[in-house]
């Protein structure tokens, strides 16, 4: 038995607490949403949040999250119901093709950008290489990351204001 | 969107009572009756198989393909709702359900057995695409880019057509006016004199008394108005927010997980298996061996994948442990040799005489070309879930090729095809793979000895050593230039041949040429990957025309201009990718220029690649794609695939290798089957030139020039000709770096 913090939900699983993360959100805790992909944190198809640092859920212990704020795709978004800009970009740019390593990719460029919400070409390159892509959207990946980058600084400039 | 659910299929069947159902041209009366049950819900009126209209106006086109990042449901969408002036707004979409009316071989044969005429300009091309369908097991298939070519331009377009005729037909019954009159867009019928307008759901009971018409006129281009634009797909939002359901995710009540271990070694088989290694393992139900592969059923997959990796198995390897890649290479060498020596080599393509012709030669070139096996390692690991109950198996799972699943599944637990129920998902990727069944098949036959569904998930390490791989092929050439350095004789010999049969042949004008090819089988399974053939062809025929262009010391891209001078789609083509890429201009100090081009599945893409080397390493920049696909249905997807193609063929061409050691693959996940990644990826621009003709496709073309056209890169930035892929083998200097030194 563990108790997790998803998606600001408190859920009390009846799992080994050894398990691997990705395993207990996809059948324990049923997002299946983030996708299994090599089980050796080298494609980041499984990219989740932990106290909003993206983390590669397939080698990470169920026990390592207890008591920290995990995220999933399906919590990205302010609230059920909105998207997260990263989210309105891809559709926005029609990022994915299969769609299967793209929570991955969505979580990673969300992380990135609540860090360094002007990246550069590099720092995009730094972020997002951990997370393959095996029909090659990279290209659009960049301009789904640059597009959300801007209109989350036109919601900050209106926040405060400046806008 | 609308996945064929199981409710759907029950709820249907008692619904049809109550629905109209409208005559079908292609085989009249039978083919409608027997689909009708699966596709019609309450009220819904049903055109052909294809197009339902609801009361509310909304327009359905169900599509007999599988989605893998293609956009096939968009562009089919499409071609429908643009014949049948729908309001696109309103128009969606439905997988049809795995069918064998729904087969592409069934709809070619109904259009030729039925005499009814295909659009003129396709008529052509019908016995090849009837050939290339069925020859691909040719049931309801989504692979050799066929979708668009085949689904779209004869069913979807006629039946838009078609439905659109009898809709216009009712309203002037209804109105007593000429149908001449009368106007359709949007969805809505109008007649401009009276003033007259309604919906096409209106008229679409009456409409559904009247014969459909054998020969509807199809729109000339000009005409079109949602082919051409690139309208969202209709797959996007559920792919950004967690959503879309791919095989992988199926949850049924009482499921238990599985995973699998197969023979490493290809031809091997189950020696022995200690159960007592995995006893007490907690969440463990059951072990099996299934011959050739053990498979551990537990609770929940990570259970399951524990209890798999401590269990004892013993396999034998079928006799092919010792084989090696070299051993195979060796082995396709000898029987090239041998082949070539004993006058027993199989003709491929053969015009005039090229031995003769290179005799007379000024100068002869002669290269030899190698390229490894390749997985296709798609995101998503082979995957079923598979629940055996009442007389049935239902399968969730995502397939290239749902009927020829359905009948090997089966086979394989003693059941009758029609009692297989296949629910199609979004597929992680497919590019060939999953037109494969053997995970279904494991999947079904687990599932079969138990009372609860199961889900059987690969490891990435059994995806990609049990997958049927991109062959490993030797190529040899010889090629004559005449005293101005023209291209006279091209002699060419490689080993194995699959498809497309044209996949060697060249575009350029010699007159004299010889393409032969020796057989010599592996025990690696072989495997359709993303364009086939074409694949490893490119990449030797568009190097070698390189290494004679260097011969002849002529500029690669104007030496292909000359030879293409007969041929203007292609040069059309070539040269807008260099005029698009600024072939004059030469790159910068620590950069290459290469160009390649090749035609398969009907679309010629042409690419001008700059690579940067750095370190050693060469890195592409950029690359500038120019295509001819007769028309681009949605030209924003058809750029999107000619991106995808690229990556995956420069993935390939970098990195891809897969070696056998001791005969078992000696990869095993991303670390050392390498991608390319974001760090990695050039910027890719594509330019679209609308043809005319037939229509190619979009998802595979854009793979076979990029391998050629980076190695042509390379070689001119650092004069290391490649001839043995991937490029991550070899060293590389630049040729200003070792000129200075």
């Amino acid at each position: 038995m563990i108790t997790l913090s998803i998606n600001g939900q408190s859920r009390d699983l009846d799992v080994d607490p050894s398990t691997p993360l990705l395993w207990v959100i996809r059948d324990y805790a049923g997002l299946t949403g983030t996708k299994f992909g090599c089980g050796i944190a080298q494609c980041g198809t499984c990219t989740i949040h932990i106290d909003g640092r993206p983390v590669r859920s397939c080698v990470v212990p169920a026990s390592a999250a207890a008591g920290r704020q995990i995220t999933t795709i399906e919590g990205l978004g302010a609230s059920k119901d909105t998207l997260h800009p990263v989210q309105q970009a891809w559709i926005d740019e029609q990022v994915p093709q299969c769609g299967y390593c793209h929570s991955g990719q969505i979580m990673a460029a969300a992380a990135l950008l609540a860090d360094t919400p002007s990246p550069t070409d590099a720092d995009i390159d730094e972020a997002m290489s951990g997370v393959v892509c095996r029909c090659g959207t990279y290209p659009r990946i960049r301009k789904g990351i640059k597009r959300a980058a801007a209109a989350m600084a036109g919601a900050r400039a209106t926040e405060t204001g400046d806008g | 969107m609308g996945k064929w659910t199981r409710r759907a299929f029950i709820t249907s069947g008692v619904a049809a009572g109550g629905v109209v159902v409208f005559g079908v041209a292609i085989r009249r009366g039978d083919r409608s009756d027997k689909v009708r049950e699966l596709v019609a819900g309450e009220n819904d009126s049903l055109f052909d198989v294809w197009l339902k209209i609801a009361p509310d106006n909304t327009v359905t086109a169900i599509i007999p393909h599988a989605d893998m990042g293609q956009g096939v449901h968009t562009a089919l969408a499409m071609m429908l709702a643009d014949e049948l002036d729908a309001d696109w707004s309103r128009v969606r979409f439905e997988e049809a359900p795995a069918h064998k009316e729904f087969a592409n071989y069934a709809l070619a044969r109904g259009y030729s057995t039925a005499g009814m005429d295909f659009p003129a300009w396709l008529v052509d091309s019908v016995d090849g695409l009837f050939f290339r369908a069925t020859q691909m097991m040719g049931l309801q298939i989504t692979g050799g880019s066929l979708s668009v070519r085949t689904t779209g331009e004869v069913a979807m377009r006629v039946t838009g057509a078609a439905t659109r005729a009898v809709l216009l037909e009712a309203a002037a019954a209804e109105w007593q006016v000429p149908v001449a009159e009368l106007s359709a867009a949007g969805s809505m019928i109008r007649h401009e004199a009276s003033g007259r307008d309604a919906t096409f759901a209106h008229f679409a009971p009456a409409a559904a008394e009247l014969p459909m018409p054998d020969k509807p006129s199809l729109k000339t281009p000009d005409a079109f108005r949602i082919m051409g634009t690139s309208p969202p797909r209709f797959d996007v939002p559920p792919k950004v927010d967690g959503s879309a359901n791919f095989g992988i995710d199926a949850v049924l009540p009482g499921m238990k997980h599985a995973t699998v271990r197969a023979a490493p070694v290809f031809g091997g088989r189950v020696l022995s298996v200690d159960e007592s290694s995995v006893q007490g393992m907690p969440g463990v139900r059951k072990v099996v061996n299934m011959g050739d592969a053990v498979a551990v059923i537990a609770d929940g997959y990570w259970q399951a994948r524990k209890a798999l990796d401590k269990l004892a198995v013993e396999f034998s390897d079928g006799g092919n442990g010792a084989a090696t890649q070299d051993g195979i290479f060796e082995q396709f060498a000898a029987a090239m040799d041998r082949s070539a020596g004993e006058g027993r080599v199989q003709d491929d393509f053969v015009s005039g005489d090229a031995a003769t012709a290179l005799d007379a030669a000024a100068q002869v070139v002669e290269a030899e070309y190698r390229v490894p096996f390749l997985a296709h390692a798609t995101m998503e690991p082979m995957n079923c879930t598979a629940w055996v109950h009442d007389g049935r198996c239902e399968l969730w799972l995502g397939t290239q090729n749902p009927l020829g699943f359905a009948r090997q599944v089966a086979k394989a637990i003693d059941m009758e095809p029609s009692q297989v129920l296949l629910h199609n998902q979004y597929l992680g990727g497919g590019f060939g793979r999953r037109a494969f069944d053997d995970f279904a098949v494991q999947a079904a036959r687990l599932a079969a000895d138990v009372p609860y569904p199961v889900k059987l998930i690969w490891s990435r390490e059994e995806d990609m050593r049990h997958d049927h791989y991109r062959q490993a092929s030797i190529s040899r050439f010889r090629g004559g230039l005449d005293a101005s350095g023209k291209a006279v004789a091209w002699q060419n010999h490689y080993v194995n041949k699959h498809d497309p049969e044209e996949a060697p042949h060249i575009p350029y004008a010699i007159a004299d040429q010889s393409i032969v090819y020796s057989k010599s089988e592996t025990h690696v399974p072989w495997g359709f990957w993303r364009s086939v053939d074409h694949s490893l062809h490119a990449f030797f025929t568009e190097s070698f025309i390189d290494e004679l262009a260097v011969a002849a010391g002529r500029d690669p891209y104007e030496y292909r201009r000359e030879l293409l001078a007969g041929s203007p789609r292609f040069l059309a083509v070539l040269d807008l990718a260099a005029e698009k890429a600024g072939w004059s201009d030469r790159p910068a100090r620590n950069r290459g220029r290469g160009i390649a081009i090749h035609r398969s599945f009907g679309t010629i893409v042409a690419q001008v690649v700059d690579v940067e080397i750095a370190d050693g390493k060469p890195r592409a920049r950029r690359v500038v794609c120019a295509v001819d696909p007769g028309f681009a249905v949605h030209p924003d997807n058809l750029a999107a695939q000619l991106e995808s193609g690229i990556a995956y063929g420069l993935t390939a061409a970098l990195y891809g290798e897969i070696s056998i050691r001791d005969g078992a693959v000696a990869q095993s996940n991303f670390h050392d089957y390498r991608m390319l990644r974001m760090d990695e990826a050039p910027d890719v621009e594509t330019y679209i030139i609308n043809g005319g003709g037939l229509t190619g496709g979009a998802g595979e073309p854009g793979t076979p020039p990029i391998a050629p056209a980076f190695t042509n890169a390379i070689f001119d930035a650092t004069g290391i000709r490649i001839r043995e892929l991937p490029v991550s083998k070899h060293e590389l200097r630049l040729k200003d770096v070792e000129d200075v030194a």
